[in-house]
């Protein structure tokens, strides 16, 4: 691989397959040989219906989960041969997640949350990461809230401070599990272009599950996921 | 609002580590659990901090009222044993053995054993005695004593007389003797009274009563006197010998060693007070091993309570953790994390359990009062039992939260966030 394309490959995998039960006589296998490639500051949309496999692909390609054969690449770093700590390691430096649900610890505040995969990375809290993390929630339009408690904040707010803790490590990819599915079409506006804006302006490759149509039409390109394979 | 001005008072202090950071927050967001295992914790090592310190002063207590009257170690001269003649052919004993009489007997170079033992570093005070019978005679009326001949500078550190004396001083010339109060009563005796003390080998002088204490035994005052070793020599016909050497250690626990140590350099019988005192021995050590009993299962219950909160809380967690795992937290600082939380908790506990301890201390000494309104017995609120209580909860927690951590720790994440 060259450095050039080093450099503006994201994501690559290919003739990834995934099972589960593998060795059992209810083995199943989920996906089928997918190749997928996402470079820098493309925002992609996955289509398809409930149990087709989208979610199974992005825990792949979030390294939550491995492959059970082929080859995933991650700003140009094989993974499938990457030990445990390895795959954490690269997963909080490149990869971001938001999800269906925004999964803010309610133990803390919108400006701790945010704070928490940094301070994880560093051991401890700096008042330089206390002010990316409030550059972070003035960018979500957040700032005046980000003492209160995340439980507190309405669920389209609780969302883009879900949007901004994704987005406190700089990651070169950001996964973003139908996170406009429990949203009114107001906030989900609000998400879906925040996100949109973060792609451009930061150059971050975005992989956006969604249902709606509309949405899956103002990404730069949308790939469908039916019965585990890309169409 | 600028993101400057806002960071002067807000965000998490920087010195704070993130594994400490989340188990706090976790805790603090488990309010009634929290509480409740921290108040667990606390009734456990309030009763260890309790029981501990109530039954260390009572035994602390009964050792120091056995240990004021007698020294830790006594050695003797060897008793005296009736030569064994040989047997017949058929293998029998000839003779009737008869036990000989134990007279009064001296303990050979006790100048260079008091040396040899004063130099041992377990060893605090040595003092010879010299020890016998004799009658005191006072106008019609007289009475059977056991006379002890003391050093009084070295003795009277073994066995402090100045504590003891009702009336008088302890101070011990030649002329001197010191009674018992039941002596003194009987004989109508006080203080500047003169007394004739007669030996069995018909040796006689005359006293002068500089002192009358009380040993806490009504036989005992009514028989013990003390003189100065010198006149009790001349009065038992021992001049210049000691029937016994008496002794007192740093560790009184160790008596029994050390004594044993002396007897096997010396050859001389040593008798520790542990011995001596057998049964009452044999009663402080089961009560010490009840109160350690009574420990180890307050700490193994305390250790469950813990770990059965953790494993809940690492069930209700799981999702967190998940997300955690997601952000790029290590499995380490996972399981660091519900490691502090346990070790918190005990920690909390211990806090909260000694200062219970201590109260109720401090209560029952309030409370349990001899009829005279002195305190029953004294009880040390000693730092060291607070510390390692803090250390030992605090340790405990840490143990206890290790599988529940290990739990966290391995939590696969996908299923974590899934829930």
């Amino acid at each position: 691989m060259d450095n050039l394309t080093t450099s503006k490959q994201v994501v690559k995998l290919s003739q990834v397959c995934k099972s589960f039960n593998v060795g059992k006589a209810n083995e199943i296998e989920i996906l089928h040989s997918i190749n997928l490639e996402l470079s820098r500051g493309e925002f992609c949309a996955v289509v398809g219906p409930s149990g087709s496999g989208k979610s199974t692909l992005l825990n792949i390609i979030g390294l939550l989960d491995r492959p059970t054969q082929g080859q995933l690449a991650i700003n140009g770093e094989e993974t499938t041969t990457l030990l445990d700590q390895e795959l954490t390691r690269l997963r909080g430096q490149a990869i971001g997640f938001v999800f269906q649900h925004h999964h803010l610890l309610s133990a803390f505040t919108a400006l701790e949350n945010v704070m928490i995969p940094m301070m994880g990375a560093m051991g401890h809290g700096t008042p330089e990461i206390t002010k990316k993390a409030m550059r972070l929630l003035a960018s979500v339009d957040l700032l005046k809230y980000c003492n209160q408690a995340s439980g507190s904040l309405s669920g389209g707010q609780q969302q883009r401070v879900a949007v901004a803790r994704a987005l406190a490590m700089n990651p070169a990819l950001l996964l973003a599990d139908e996170p406009t599915g429990n949203l009114d079409t107001k906030s989900a506006d609000a998400v879906f272009d925040l996100l949109r804006r973060v792609s451009r302006e930061e150059g971050t490759a975005v992989l956006f599950v969604t249902h709606n149509p509309e949405m899956a039409t103002r990404c730069d390109k949308t790939i469908q996921v039916i019965d585990g394979r890309i169409i | 609002m600028s993101p400057s001005k806002e960071m002067q008072s807000k965000g998490v202090a920087p010195w704070i580590p993130f594994e400490w950071l989340v188990a706090i927050r976790f805790l603090r967001e488990g309010k009634v659990q929290t509480l409740f295992i921290i108040g667990g914790v606390a009734i456990g090592v309030g009763v260890i901090v309790f029981m501990s310190a109530l039954l260390m002063g009572l035994q602390a207590n009964i050792v120091k009222r056995v240990l004021t009257g007698q020294a830790h170690i006594q050695l003797l001269p060897p008793k005296e044993v009736s030569r064994v003649l040989p047997t017949n052919t058929a293998g029998q004993q000839d003779n009737i053995i008869q036990v000989p009489p134990q007279r009064a007997k001296s303990i050979d170079q006790w100048q260079s054993l008091v040396a040899q033992i004063q130099a041992l570093p377990e060893i605090k005070v040595v003092s010879p005695t010299v020890s016998g019978s004799a009658l005191v005679v006072r106008g019609a009326a007289s009475r059977a004593i056991s006379l002890v001949g003391v050093e009084p500078d070295s003795y009277f550190q073994i066995v402090p007389m100045a504590d003891k004396l009702v009336k008088g001083s302890a101070s011990i010339t030649v002329n001197d003797i010191l009674i018992g109060t039941e002596l003194a009563i009987d004989l109508g005796l006080s203080i500047g009274d003169k007394l004739r003390v007669s030996s069995a080998n018909g040796n006689s002088n005359i006293f002068v009563v500089s002192g009358i204490f009380d040993l806490g035994n009504k036989v005992a005052n009514g028989r013990t006197t003390m003189m100065s070793i010198r006149s009790a020599q001349s009065l038992l016909g021992l001049v210049g010998h000691v029937t016994s050497l008496d002794m007192t250690l740093h560790d009184v626990y160790a008596a029994e060693i050390v004594a044993q140590q002396i007897a096997k350099q010396t050859g001389i019988q040593a008798d520790s007070w542990i011995k001596t005192n057998e049964q009452f021995f044999t009663a402080v050590n089961a009560q010490k091993t009840a109160n350690t009993a009574i420990r180890v299962f307050v700490g193994l219950s305390v250790a469950f309570g813990i770990a059965s909160v953790l494993v809940v809380s690492v069930v209700q967690k799981s999702r967190e953790i998940g997300i955690l795992r997601a952000m790029g937290i290590t499995r380490g600082q996972i399981m660091r994390i519900f490691l502090m939380q346990g070790g918190l908790l005990g920690f909390g506990g211990s806090l909260v359990g000694s200062l219970l301890g201590f109260s109720g201390l401090a209560l029952w000494q309030q409370l349990q009062k001899n009829p005279d309104g002195s305190v029953m017995f004294a009880i040390t609120l000693e730092p060291s039992l607070f510390l390692s209580a803090l250390v030992l909860a605090s340790m405990t927690g840490l143990l206890a939260s290790y599988a529940p951590a290990l739990r966290a720790a391995k939590l696969d994440p996908v299923v974590a966030i899934r829930g």
